[in-house]
């Protein structure tokens, strides 16, 4: 608002409109064209900019790139699968079509710098060239030279180049082992609550007015900004929900300037809202749906409503005998599946660090035998070790009701977790009229 | 082979190509093992005419089953395509973040089961939405490339490429390579849909592209979600999510547990992108039972399995993998192995041909047929001359088999809408005494006669205690049963039941008593307690007027709806004595019904563990040496030298001693050869033996019995339970 963007190398018209186009965001803006510089002038050689999602890292970038038009490229690094990708959009948009069938096949770094150093050969920077790297935190899953070469870019191609990366984690969870080009970082901070108000309430509905439009965000807000400050999310959020807010306006109950009565109307409505449609229990075309047809909220069943699973008989004593081996200490399973075991107290019988509850620390790993072994004994058949039963186990784990933790390849007596909660297993032991709780040392 | 060649060489001899063998075909297989061979062409035919008419009765019931599931998907697409078309005009959805609609289809835990879900979801969806349908399982999709690769390969039909392989260029962009990523799938959609009659060139099925919609959805299909790396799958939507506005791109996910598996696989910026609707399908018990209703429970299929067989096939499916497919696989096997091993199944076909083929049995056949066990039961219930007759003349036995086949067929139709009575009248009795399901309730029907187990009893108690509505609604539920039966016993059953529903409907005088009397019997219950109140203190005179009241109760007069309602029970009785004897009564049942379920369940649920140990410890079992017979516990030295082995390490304990292990084998190899001087001499074992011994052990090594261990130094760590 107070800070113009403002830089003797640009003009100022193209300037203004920038500014328009980046509500709130002066300061970073501003603070990143003074970084690129003008035009011609060689630029610093990587700068990183990080901040939370839909914080306009990104469009603050494009923008300015676009309205100054400055010779640039963005690349999702999602999107690239092999390094070789983001190399070939690089030089596509640099050097045109033809440029990219330099490229060997599944290049390397060296092969990049040197396609480019022999295109830019042919045509030399007249202005500083940007590339965009969007979502970098992936560029450090690739090769391991790919991140620190391109922070010095610039140095090794002998262009004027500049490689901005985005992304939303900080730097320290960037920095190699080996040390690199340490680039310039801007932080771009969440928007507080009244950026927020005034950039949503840009988007007016155009058959009402935007002061009508600007009070019902600040209602939206006050539900939603305790839970939610995801520019992109509250937007989606307000457009789904506004149809709801202008019924007593077209039904004529209310007019534009009873907010009192507005607020009662829509209030209800978002609560639930954020417990269904933000959290994607239902979907937005749903809860659309709903709004047309006045049902009540329970008509449609959240996602998480449908917990049940069936499984087959044996799969159910599997899976409760791996929860036993997962949550029990291997030592109980004397106690609880062997006849005559005696009296085991609880207190001493057990090591100190085991007397903290089995359920806080998680599914413990087990080896396939004693999965067997448990599985013998709780089931109340007699029940031949059949292919079929093997089978269950690893159908069990493809539906990731059990986890794989040894490596695949190991046949030898490979080790399993149980990944079900406890209320999943009470149930599947309730169908088989299984008491499992009696057989849960956390639970004597 | 010899050459006319004097040098040293290696010498190609190719084969005659005229004496090449033909490969066997199923026909061969099928004739080469069986009993009989004469007829066993004949044989094959029959049980694959059989089986193709079984096939296509299971896909008609499988496709009516998923039609609603499939309807609903088809219009959850449909709208979501439209919903693209206008997306541009409308201010809400311009200002709605955009989603990716995604249908998710919850099938049920029997993943192969969804195969043939999946295809016909995708063609219908081609014949009427979209032609770009595409489906990745994910075992193709191990990384995010392979999920592009298959997604654009299978979509555009082009040779893309992951790490720019060499790929034929295709002619319409000939001078670009084109590379694995969406934005070339923009390109090539703009393209195809711009010129709707534009044929890419591996495109095969772009000539009915006329006939879709103006920028038709591209719909991916994820067969099983739960076995793709959740990073995958995040990475894919989040990519896609960039180009909603260029690609209507719509997710169809197959589910086999809960929907919960998309919030536990995807974090809730990835589930933001998309836009998930929920369908289920039905479960698959209901499935099955679609499934047993119109392919065994019907007299149409003269092919029956016997009670025990269904036993071995419903468990399989209910104790281990819920899968519709294989339950019919085990119904085709058994079938092919009924036609196998039966020669007298020239006979199971339907009525008339089989009738026909009856008066061509051969002599043979005739034979068969007197030595199957119904028939000589038949045989002994007859008079003395007929007894005769039916042993010496063939002509005669024709005739009788004739007559006997077309009794079989009158019980089957009798059968089973009586079953289906019986089962209408107990399956809503409390406790369900005969079984929820008909399949239960059929079982028990074919094992025994079912009117004289205790089950049967106790729910003809619970039904003589039933309330007017109950019995009526299930007579009347009878009555449609027994309506297109044809046989005159059905069409009495049918009238009589009928009379009887309309007499319990027609006069109300007859529902009224009841009432009033009820309401008497009420009265009178309400004074008793009043009565023993009053003289509390009198425990015997108490028990004296409980006794009494009892008495009096037991003695009254029954209502006329009471008296109805036991007649209506003695009549259900008399067709459930009459018509629903077990199979195993009438005679030449053999014919129809395959009975060996050992050997199913030997093939359909293989215990190779088992196996293993029998072969190792019997090996007469399987090599079928007479020498190896005679052996009880000990350890025959005849016997190949891994069993010797493995029966000496059962006796050890964790740990073995190799070289322990290696004296005790030579002792009982050098038993059998008496007093060898080679052992005599010097206690050494030969280095045969030793090659021997060696070779063994590592054969137990490699069936998974011993493994070598660091622990200790020439030991192995045995690898089973048990031991000494």
């Amino acid at each position: 608002m107070s800070v113009q963007l403002q830089h003797p190398g640009y003009a100022e018209e193209r300037l203004r409109l920038a500014a328009a186009r980046l509500p709130c965001r002066e300061t970073q803006a501003g603070a990143l064209l003074s970084l690129l510089g003008e035009p011609e002038q060689y630029s610093y050689p990587s700068i990183f900019i990080y901040g939370h999602r839909a914080t306009g890292k990104s469009h603050v970038t494009q923008t300015l790139l676009k309205e100054l038009e400055m010779p640039h490229v963005v690349v999702s690094c999602v999107e690239c699968v092999s390094a070789g990708l983001l190399f070939e959009q690089v030089l596509l948009s640099f050097f045109g079509s033809s440029s990219s069938e330099l490229l060997p096949r599944s290049p390397s770094l060296s092969d990049f710098v040197r396609v480019y150093r022999q295109l830019c050969a042919q045509v030399p920077a007249t202005q500083t060239r940007y590339i965009v790297l969007d979502r970098a935190e992936l560029l450090r899953d690739m090769d391991s030279n790919l991140l620190p070469g391109f922070l010095r870019l610039q140095e090794l191609v002998g262009d004027n180049v500049t490689v901005i990366l985005l992304s939303e984690i900080v730097w320290d969870k960037f920095r190699p082992n080996t040390g690199c080009f340490e680039p310039l970082l801007l932080l771009f901070p969440n928007y507080s609550k009244v950026e927020l108000q005034q950039i949503l309430s840009q988007d007016s509905h155009p058959s009402y007015s935007p002061e009508l439009y600007s009070a019902y965000i600040n209602i939206l807000l006050g539900v939603f900004y305790s839970v939610c400050r995801d520019l992109r999310e509250l937007r989606h959020l307000a457009a789904l929900n506004f149809s709801k807010f202008c019924e007593p306006l077209e039904t004529g109950e209310a007019k534009e300037k009873d907010t009192h009565k507005l607020w009662r109307n829509i209030e209800p409505h978002l609560k639930r809202a954020m417990q269904t449609v933000y959290l994607r229990e239902v979907s937005s075309v749903q809860w659309e749906q709903q709004q047309a047809e006045e049902r009540e909220v329970g008509a449609v069943r959240g996602l998480s409503a449908h917990d049940h699973v069936e499984l087959p008989y044996y799969s159910k004593f599997l899976l409760i005998a791996a929860y036993l081996a997962s949550y029990n200490p291997a030592r109980t399973d004397r106690r609880f599946f062997l006849k005559h075991h005696g009296k085991i107290k609880k207190t001493n019988f057990l090591k100190k660090h085991e007397k903290t509850s089995n359920h806080l620390l998680g599914p413990k790993p087990f080896p396939l035998d004693r999965l067997l072994a448990i599985f013998y004994s709780v089931v109340d058949s007699r029940v031949a070790p059949t292919a079929s039963v093997f089978s269950q186990i690893s159908s069990l784990v493809t539906l990731q009701l059990l986890s794989q933790v040894s490596h695949d390849d190991q046949l030898d007596s490979p080790k399993y977790k149980c990944a079900v909660s406890l209320d999943f297993i009470r149930a599947v032991a309730r169908t088989v009229g299984f008491d499992i709780l009696r057989y849960l040392y956390d639970f004597l | 082979m010899t050459t006319s060649s004097v040098s040293k060489g290696c010498f190609v001899f190719k084969p005659s190509s005229k004496r090449k063998k033909r490969a066997l075909d199923a026909e061969d297989y099928f004739t080469n093992g069986s009993e009989d061979y004469e007829t066993s062409k004949e044989r094959f035919q029959l049980c694959q005419a059989l089986w193709e008419n079984m096939r296509a009765e299971t896909e008609k019931v499988q496709d009516e089953l998923s039609k609603k599931m499939l309807d609903s998907v088809l219009e959850f697409v449909r709208k979501s395509s439209a919903s693209f078309l206008s997306r541009e005009e409308d201010w809400a959805s311009r200002m709605r973040a955009s989603e990716i609609p995604t249908a998710a289809l919850v099938l049920g835990v029997n993943v192969p089961d969804h195969d043939m879900t999946f295809q016909s979801l995708s063609d219908r969806l081609q014949q009427t939405v979209t032609p770009f349908v595409v489906s990745v399982q994910a075992k193709e999709c191990a990384a995010l490339k392979h999920l592009l690769q298959k997604f654009l390969q299978r979509l555009m039909g082009l040779s893309v490429t992951v790490d720019e392989e060499e790929e034929e260029a295709g002619a319409e962009l000939p001078q670009r390579r084109v590379h694995c990523s969406l934005s070339a799938l923009c390109d090539w959609y703009r393209t195809v849909c711009q010129k709707p009659s534009g044929i890419s060139p591996g495109k095969k099925r772009s000539s009915s592209a006329m006939e879709f919609p103006p920028r038709p959805p591209v719909i991916l299909i994820f067969k099983d979600l739960e076995a793709f790396s959740s990073c995958v799958l995040q990475d894919f939507i989040l990519i896609c999510s960039q180009y909603t506005q260029q690609l209507p791109l719509l997710f169809i996910f197959g589910i086999a547990t809960s929907p919960c598996t998309i919030q536990r696989t995807l974090p809730h910026s990835v589930t933001s992108l998309l836009c998930i609707e929920l369908f289920q399908s039905l479960p698959c018990t209901q499935h099955l039972a679609t499934v047993i209703d119109k392919l065994v429970l019907t007299p149409q299929q003269p092919f029956k399995p016997s009670g025990k067989v269904l036993q071995v096939l419903v468990g399989l499916f209910l104790y281990h993998d819920f899968s519709v497919r294989n339950f019919i696989k085990g119904l085709q096997l058994s079938l092919l192995e009924h036609f196998h091993s039966q020669p007298l199944s020239v006979l199971c076909r339907k009525k008339e041909e089989a009738v026909e083929r009856a008066q061509k049995l051969s002599h043979q056949e005739v034979e068969r047929i007197r030595q199957l066990p119904s028939f000589m039961r038949f045989v002994e219930k007859q008079e003395p001359e007929e007894q005769v007759q039916l042993l010496t003349s063939d002509d005669h036995v024709k005739e009788v088999c004739q007559k006997l086949l077309e009794d079989l067929r009158r019980y089957h139709k009798n059968f089973y809408p009586i079953l289906r009575c019986l089962h209408v009248l107990t399956s809503s009795l409390p406790k369900y005494p005969l079984g929820k399901q008909m399949r239960e309730l059929h079982v028990s029907c074919l094992e025994r006669n079912v009117w004289e187990t205790e089950e049967y009893e106790s729910a003809l108690q619970l039904l003589r205690m039933l309330a007017k509505d109950e019995l009526v609604a299930a007579l009347q539920k009878c009555v449609e049963i027994l309506k297109p039966g044809k046989t005159k016993n059905m069409r009495d059953a049918l009238q009589q039941l009928g009379t009887l529903t309309a007499r319990f409907q027609q006069p109300d005088s007859s529902a009224d008593p009841p009432a009033a009397e009820g309401s008497t019997e009420g009265k009178e219950d309400d004074s008793a307690p009043g009565q023993g109140l009053q003289k509390k203190t009198d425990l015997f005179h108490l028990q004296k007027t409980l006794l009494e009241m009892k008495e009096s109760r037991r003695s009254k007069k029954k209502s006329p709806f009471e008296l109805l309602r036991n007649e209506t029970v003695e009549y259900i009785d008399s067709l459930v004595k009459m018509h629903l004897a077990t199979p195993e009564s009438q005679p030449l049942y053999e014919v129809y019904y395959y009975t060996s379920s050992g050997t199913l369940r030997r093939h359909l649920n293989a215990t190779p563990r088992t196996s293993i140990q029998t072969a190792l410890s019997h090996p007469y079992c399987y090599l079928q040496n007479e020498a190896l017979k005679n052996e009880a516990g000990a350890i025959s030295s005849s016997a190949p030298d891994l069993c010797i082995v493995y029966k000496l390490h059962l006796e050890c304990g964790r740990l073995i001693n190799l070289y322990d292990w290696l004296e005790a084998y030579s002792t009982v190899v050098t038993a059998a050869k008496g007093d060898d001087p080679d052992s005599g001499e010097k206690g050494k074992i030969s280095e045969v033996r030793h090659a021997r011994f060696i070779r063994a052990v590592s054969e137990l090594e490699f069936l998974g019995f011993v493994k070598s261990t660091k622990q200790k130094t020439d030991h192995v760590a045995r690898l089973t339970w048990g031991g000494c």
